[in-house]
């Protein structure tokens, strides 16, 4: 059988294989490279050493963006992954109507980034100057609380949906277990419950934490950045970087300053996958 | 104690329903605002609804249609989504069957690079991604979902090779012993097992390839006119000058109403595949 395997493997691997070569090997080794040069095409790069990482990280912009973009990401993971989880516990207690509420809360995730961006940039727009306030294009304390809300309006539905898998996991018998042995509700959900769910909430975090670094399409619709770049986020300036300048130095800053985007990403998401992995208990 | 539940079960209902109008009410706003005309909107009369004198009718979604290229951007969005996600399952599925029953480093190898892939943000290969896409001519919508599959197979071969692997191998050396190759048994015999798999896939990859927004706006060639929904969307407020809110607000809900039918009619594979894709993740 191994033999035949072997014959007929190259069939299996080689489409996937040639597409991802196009697609993503190429394209990263480059940008590695890349990231090292002068360049305005792939074909026109010159060796320049250090100098676009040394630049890339003396830009105030990115520096904001970066404190910009963590602090948005500890934001909406705590609350969108806490909203999730309760509204979880909710709708496993068999209320009437737990199917329509979980199939509302779900559908903002099938809209994507960029319509979802437009429609707050509506709703939003219309509350701040129903209060007096200055626009989200004037107004970067908006622009921040926005995109938050936009994240959790967009997130805790599927989060909910994974929260809700994990709890009907549990065996009931574990539940009635605790309750004979006399713990109040509140300890069963302590002890019990979030324990159980711990690979629901590895993935969530996981989810969470990479979509709120790499978040770009809703920056781009809803703020766009805008104040004067105080909404920046890191993906849309490396974008801005790239795109919005002219000039051959801006595009191997760019490069550079997705390459360090890149291994912080990396970086963070190994981190909290063998952080929270081990706090999974068995079966 | 019975009761106390109940009051307490009938309080958390009222709380959801009032959450539920919240979800709701951006998206019914829109709708709202797009039947007004013009010269009605903006930001201090988002909230009132349409009156005798500010009711448009129809017409911004004319306009939409007609000098916006809404069936235009629909028509390719669609295409790219059906293409893409069948050649991601069909390609994806096949490699995982590799990785899964062969020993040795290159599929090790493969698997590492596959998944690296998932965690690696967009923007690192952007540039590079289209310049090599311009170079092979993949520029068009009809030849997109090759990139698709090469920068999308990192999930869909993480999520068939870990089913793959709990798919016992005796089936599979059962089925060649009575003459099968490797293809038919794949088609023949994995392919029936891997079908709930299948789905949840095909739906988290369609998910995001039909609301890609920056993949597709570099990819595609524009001088050509290629454009999909994300991308018609955001070229209202693209191009300078001022943006026509009626016509950007039809075609908002315009895009909505497919995903609403589809989400409603595929409600439960939806959910179900969300949840089973997580659990393997």
């Amino acid at each position: 059988m191994e033999r035949a395997i072997k014959r007929w493997s190259p069939i299996f691997f080689l489409p996937t294989l040639l597409a991802f070569i196009i697609g993503f090997i190429v394209p990263f080794g480059q940008g590695i490279y890349l990231s090292f040069c002068r360049f305005t095409t792939v074909d026109n790069a010159q060796w320049a050493g250090l100098s676009n990482y040394q630049r890339a990280l003396t830009d105030p912009n990115f520096g904001h963006a970066f404190w910009f973009t963590v602090a948005f990401a500890v934001v909406s993971i705590i609350l969108i992954n806490v909203i999730a989880f309760g509204i979880a516990l909710l709708l496993t207690r068999k209320l009437r109507g737990t199917n329509i509420f979980r199939t509302v809360f779900f559908m903002p995730n099938l809209i994507g980034g960029i319509v979802l961006g437009y429609i707050w940039n509506i709703l939003i727009n219309a509350l701040l100057s129903a209060v007096g306030e200055p626009l989200l294009k004037l107004n970067s304390t908006a622009g921040f609380w926005g995109l938050i809300i936009l994240m959790c309006w967009q997130q805790i539905g599927y989060m909910m949906i994974i929260y809700i898998a994990g709890l009907q996991n549990i065996p009931g018998e574990l539940i009635e277990a605790a309750q004979i042995d006399g713990a109040t509700s509140w300890t069963t959900l302590l002890r019990v419950k979030l324990p159980m769910v711990m690979p629901s909430i590895t993935i969530c975090l996981f989810l969470t934490l990479t979509n709120g670094f790499k978040l770009f399409d809703q920056n781009l619709a809803l703020t766009g950045g805008d104040p004067a770049k105080s909404t920046e986020m890191l993906a849309l300036n490396i974008y801005n970087t790239f795109y919005g300048r002219t000039g051959p130095q801006w595009m191997g800053i760019g490069q550079a300053k997705a390459v360090i985007f890149c291994l912080l990403v990396v970086a963070i998401s190994m981190i909290q996958l063998r952080a929270t992995r081990s706090r999974e208990v068995q079966q | 104690m019975k009761k106390r539940t109940k009051t307490f079960n009938i309080i958390w209902i009222a709380a959801l329903s009032v959450l539920c109008l919240a979800y709701i009410f951006p998206v019914v706003l829109v709708l709202l605002n797009s039947f007004k005309v013009e010269t009605a909107i903006s930001t201090s009369t988002t909230f009132q609804l349409p009156t005798a004198e500010t009711f448009a009718g129809f017409s911004n979604y004319l306009n939409a249609i007609t000098s916006q290229g809404f069936f235009k951007s629909l028509g390719y969005s669609l295409f790219i989504t059906v293409s893409s996600v069948a050649l991601i399952l069909l390609c994806c599925s096949m490699c995982a069957w590799y990785i899964a029953r062969s020993k040795g480093k290159f599929p090790k190898l493969l698997y590492f690079l596959f998944v690296l892939s998932m965690v690696v943000p967009f923007q690192m290969v952007m540039f590079t991604l289209s310049q090599t896409a311009n170079k092979l001519y993949l520029t068009s919508p009809w030849t997109i979902c090759i990139i698709y599959l090469g920068f999308g197979a990192g999930l869909a071969v993480f999520m068939f090779t870990g089913f793959m692997k709990s798919i016992p191998i005796e089936v599979e050396e059962a089925a060649m012993i009575d003459g099968c190759n490797p293809i038919q048994t794949f088609f023949l015999i994995d392919v029936p097992i891997l079908k709930p798999t299948l789905v949840s896939v095909g739906i988290l990859e369609a998910m995001w390839v039909w609301n890609d927004y920056l993949l597709p706006y570099l990819v595609l060639d524009r001088t050509k006119g290629y454009s999909t929904i994300p991308i018609m969307i955001q070229n209202f407020r693209g191009s300078y000058g001022k943006v026509e809110m009626g016509a950007m607000m039809a075609s908002i809900i315009l895009t909505i109403i497919p995903i609403v039918i589809v989400y409603l009619a595929g409600q439960k594979h939806i959910i179900k595949g969300v949840a089973a894709g997580a659990v393997k993740g």
